[in-house]
């Protein structure tokens, strides 16, 4: 017994190291003073103030940011709909065919899904003169499609576990279904709702392959931008801009972790004192 | 009695099924127009969107490549589609070689995912209360960052004047001889620098559906194989490894078949002589702007994935029933 | 209790039913839940539907709240036909085996929840609101949310939330179930005296027989989708018509014999396996060389180291296991055919071990009065 938690123990401890030695590397390297990024030339803060100098790369974060806050936003809500038809009508014409519709997204190699699309907006554009031209619009459409599919799955596993004589009960005290719907099951399920859109969220703002694809002249993403940059080789002020992100998304993360861990200790205590105060 | 689970005798009805009676505008309204809409909207978005843009491609390779905007035709007389491209996927050595290379590196790297995500997730599902969330959280948070960022921290990494490449060069030279010694490692441009990377971005797609599985077992079974005389190493035999094949199915799905289709990191860090499929697509598409061709290997590479993609859906089906 | 209070409706030919089931039929694909069904339910009553898990109880309750409509049959409640009526328009208020209380909304909003569709004032559904915590003496939690609630406290919630709309029809789906074995007691005798206050009728299902029998004025037994009896309490455990009833309900001996001769008021059987020939009273009509089974509870057996007097039925055998409950004990005797017949002998003397009636390998005689036995014909 003993030996294997040694095994085990090394292994985590090798695969940590695997996963955050190329990370502190990078943070490192964004305080270099050189601008051969991978020769240390003493330290500096000033890519940092180089990256907010950086029109381009301001205007890359706010476009990604608002396609992301439009695309979650749709995404949740669509995504909430497919979750709720998969998880409460086991019965309707073409499921078997929408389940997979709703799934087939999360796997599919994005390569497939970014030419798919492209082809699509290229044939609407020619057919319906809608959308005018590739660029923020089509973006935003390609991020909904395949985000709606994680919101979807995060909904439906809730809508599962979740007791549905809730709903019967509100039914049963004479709230009509779609009352039942903004009563009580939206309420519930509103953190799974709030974890899809975070998820949706990030999703958007990562995506580097279907925006490829999807975008056009004019409208393009921080990824696009860092990806045509690395392509080109290592800079510093890369360095400084991924720091900046692992910051922000570390402190989110964090955040979100302990109060998600406050939360569910207060629970645990009031269920505590109920239970004692009726011995 | 904290237990009030909700247990119905007899068949668990499958869903509503309310008396329908009254007709009229209202009643409809109430009783079958927000199912509708329930299923409807997300329904037709993913048929407009998912659904059309497949039927597109299929179509496209079956298309005439012209250069002409756009780059495509169709022939004009019966049967309007040629083939083509299909012949020429499976003449010309470029693009099976393609298939090829995606293949084996998606198989070592999801080999390696398992390799070491298995026991990573299993030393995560045994830690203690809150080490075990501070763990998980450590996993999870790579995958919040940046993909790309995460892609080029090992550029940076890999390069030859790197400190990373210049450690590992030193190392190897104290087991060489002295006239053969290297200057650097050539990583960087290489299937091993694919499937490096491939390995460090999958590897939560690996750890999490395992951690699920294992987090689930029960540990009492595990001390009644150790009760009834078994040893740790054959009670993993016996008893975890075989409870946790699902976990396993699903993480090396997860791994496997996006890892077939990678774009960014063939491109990034990836051989341009000996290319994953994916920047085949990608170069076709974009710099020969041959769509058909494209397409056509997109909806091959499709068809050799559509069996792995059924067995996930499936998969996810079954889970989402047993939580029923 | 109840029984006394509303009298005893069904048996008055003339008394309407409240609830009326009518040759009900419940199908899921291909799997029958209810079949067939007719039951009559009167005004005032405590009713419950007993059964074992996928008898169709559950799914009989449902159709009553409008949860699932029947396949065939039809539903009234208070003379109109409910069958087609939503669940949201029916006068009918459940209580669900989970409570299912609003885990995002307080005690006070929970209760009142049913009120918001009902055209009170602000002050009204207030009055109600607290009129409705009183009764289940709750008001001092009103503001809680459920998780801040024991198991007891938020079934008492759900009681009043179910009764908030004064329904015409009160369903409590296992009522009991999620309760540990003290605060049942106390809270049976809560529901009966709330049913008793309003005089609401109450169809209670439930799989504890000894729930059913203290709570309700009658019991429908279910099995298998059909009712395999309806009755009293009483007339559920001393006069069972089925070999199923008698056996589900309690415990009960069964012999299997052949009728050897009929007079007025008696039946003589003869039993291979209780060695000889049983007298049973006669209360319904049986034919000379029918088969059929003589039944005998436990307790209606007295077992004595002395043979008997006579005029009753007895036989000797030899105990072979002896449970001690504290205030009674279980003899299991075999009998010389290798029958195994149970004993129940409450412990009425204050005694040690060896003081008992008989001990394990004890010769002992065991005899039953002729009408302590049922008869009954399969």
């Amino acid at each position: 017994m003993r030996q294997r938690s040694t095994f085990l123990f090394s292994v985590l401890c090798f695969g940590f190291a695997f996963f955050y030695i190329p990370i502190i590397s990078m943070i490192i390297y964004s305080f270099n003073k050189s601008r051969l990024a991978t020769v240390w030339g003493g330290f500096s803060v000033d890519w940092y103030f180089k990256l907010f100098q950086n029109a381009q790369i301001i205007k890359a974060a706010t476009l990604s940011l608002e396609i992301a806050v439009i695309s979650a936003t749709f995404a949740t809500i669509l995504g909430t709909m497919a979750g709720m038809a998969l998880a409460r009508f086991s019965r309707f014409r073409g499921r078997t065919l929408f389940s997979g519709l709703v799934s087939a997204p999360l796997i599919m190699p994005e390569v497939i899904t970014g030419v798919s699309l492209l082809l699509l907006f290229v044939f609407m554009e020619r057919y319906f003169g809608w959308p005018a031209k590739r660029g923020f619009t089509t973006v935003t459409i390609a991020h909904t499609t395949f985000a709606l599919s994680y919101v979807a799955v995060i909904i439906q596993s809730r809508l599962l576990s979740m007791d549905q004589s809730l709903e019967e009960a509100a039914m049963d005290l004479g709230s009509k279904p779609w009352q039942v719907l903004f009563d009580v099951t939206l309420p519930i399920i509103a953190p799974a709702m709030i974890s899809g859109w975070l998820l949706a969220f990030t999703i958007s703002l990562d995506d580097v392959v279907i925006t490829n694809f999807t975008t056009g002249p004019g409208a393009t993403t921080l990824p696009i931008l860092i990806w045509g940059k690395v392509k080109l080789g290592v800079t510093p002020d890369i360095n400084a801009l991924a720091t900046l992100i692992v910051l922000v998304v570390s402190i989110g993360v964090g955040l979100a972790g302990y109060l998600m861990y406050r939360a569910e200790k207060k629970r645990d205590r009031d269920i505590q004192m109920a239970l004692a105060a009726n011995k | 009695m904290a237990g009030v689970a909700p247990q119905r005798s007899g068949p668990a009805p499958q869903e509503l099924e309310l008396p329908g009676g009254k007709s009229g505008f209202r009643n409809w309204l109430d009783r079958q127009a927000w199912r509708d809409i329930i299923i409807a909207v997300p329904y037709i978005w993913l048929i407009l969107f998912f659904v059309a843009p497949f039927i597109i491609i299929i179509a496209m390779s079956l298309a005439k490549s012209v250069i002409a905007q756009p780059p495509f035709k169709f022939d004009e007389t019966w049967p309007y589609v040629t083939f083509e491209n299909f012949e020429r996927l499976f003449s010309d050595y470029v693009y099976l070689r393609g298939y090829l290379t995606s293949l084996r590196n998606a198989l070592i790297a999801t080999a390696l995912c398992l390799l070491l995500g298995y026991p990573m997730a299993l030393g995560i599902a045994r830690a203690k209360g809150v080490w075990r969330n501070i763990l998980l959280l450590l996993v999870i948070l790579p995958f919040w960052t940046s993909f790309l960022l995460r892609v080029y921290a090992w550029i940076g990494m890999m390069g030859s004047n790197s400190w990373f490449n210049r450690g590992l060069t030193s190392l190897i030279n104290v087991f060489l001889p002295a006239a053969s010694e290297i200057n650097s490692v050539p990583m960087m441009n290489s299937n091993f620098a694919v499937i490096l990377v491939v390995v460090y971005s999958y590897l939560p797609f690996m750890i999490l559906p395992l951690f699920a599985n294992l987090e689930k077992l029960d540990y009492t079974l595990n001390e009644a194989a150790m009760d009834l005389g078994s040893r740790p190493m054959q009670v993993f035999r016996d008893v975890t490894l075989p409870l946790s094949i699902p976990g396993i199915v699903a993480g090396c799905l997860l791994v496997f078949i996006p890892a077939t289709g990678e774009l960014v990191i063939p491109s990034l860090v990836g051989n341009a002589g000996d290319p994953m499929i994916g920047r085949v697509i990608n170069d076709e598409f974009s710099l020969n702007r041959h769509w058909p061709m494209a397409s056509t290997i997109a909806v091959a590479l499709l068809m050799l994935l559509v069996v792995p993609i059924m067995l996930y859906n499936r998969m996810q089906e079954k889970a989402s029933e047993g939580v029923k | 209790m109840g029984i006394e209070n509303t009298g005893k409706a069904w048996e008055n030919p003339t008394t309407a039913p409240f609830i009326r089931i009518e040759s009900v039929t419940k199908k899921f694909s291909d799997f029958i839940a209810v079949n067939n069904v007719s039951l009559d339910i009167y005004k005032g009553e405590l009713f419950a539907l007993l059964g074992g898990s996928g008898c169709g109880k559950t799914t009989l309750l449902r159709m009553l709240s409008g949860f699932e409509s029947p396949t065939e049959g039809r539903v009234w409640i208070d003379g109109q036909d409910m069958t087609s009526v939503p669940p949201y328009e029916r006068p009918v208020n459940m209580m669900f085996q989970s409570y299912a209380l609003f885990p995002h909304m307080t005690v006070e909003q929970n209760v009142g929840y049913g009120l918001k569709h009902e055209k009170l004032t602000a002050a009204q559904r207030k009055d109600r609101v607290k009129q409705m915590l009183d009764l289940v003496q709750l008001s001092q939690f009103a503001g809680r949310k459920p998780h801040q609630l024991s198991g007891g406290q938020r079934q008492r919630v759900a009681l009043a939330r179910a009764l908030s709309k004064q329904p015409k029809v009160l369903l409590l789906d296992e009522p009991l179930g999620a309760l540990d074995k003290k605060l049942r007691e106390h809270t049976q005798f809560e529901i009966m005296n709330i049913q008793e206050k309003t005089g609401i009728t109450f169809v209670v299902v439930t799989h504890d027989q000894e729930e059913a029998m203290t709570l309700s004025t009658r019991i429908a037994v279910m099995d298998k989708g059909v009712i395999r009896q309806t009755g009293t309490p009483t007339e559920i455990y001393e006069f069972p018509k089925t070999k199923f009833v008698a056996d589900f309900i309690g415990s009960i001996n069964q012999f299997a014999g052949t009728v050897k001769s009929v007079t007025r008021d008696k039946a003589t059987i003869a039993c291979a396996d209780w060695g000889g020939e049983i007298d049973v009273s006669r209360d319904a009509s049986v034919d000379v060389g029918h088969n059929v089974s003589v039944a005998i509870r436990p307790e209606k057996i007295s077992i004595n180291k002395k043979a008997p007097a006579k005029g009753l039925n007895a036989v000797e055998g030899k105990v072979i296991d002896l449970g001690y409950f504290g205030k009674d004990s279980l003899y299991r005797v075999k009998l010389p055919s290798s029958a195994l017949v149970r004993v129940n002998r409450v412990n009425d003397q204050r005694g040690r071990e060896t003081e008992r009636v008989a001990q394990w390998e004890d010769k002992v005689w065991l005899s039953f009065e002729p009408s302590a036995a049922i008869l009954l014909k399969d």
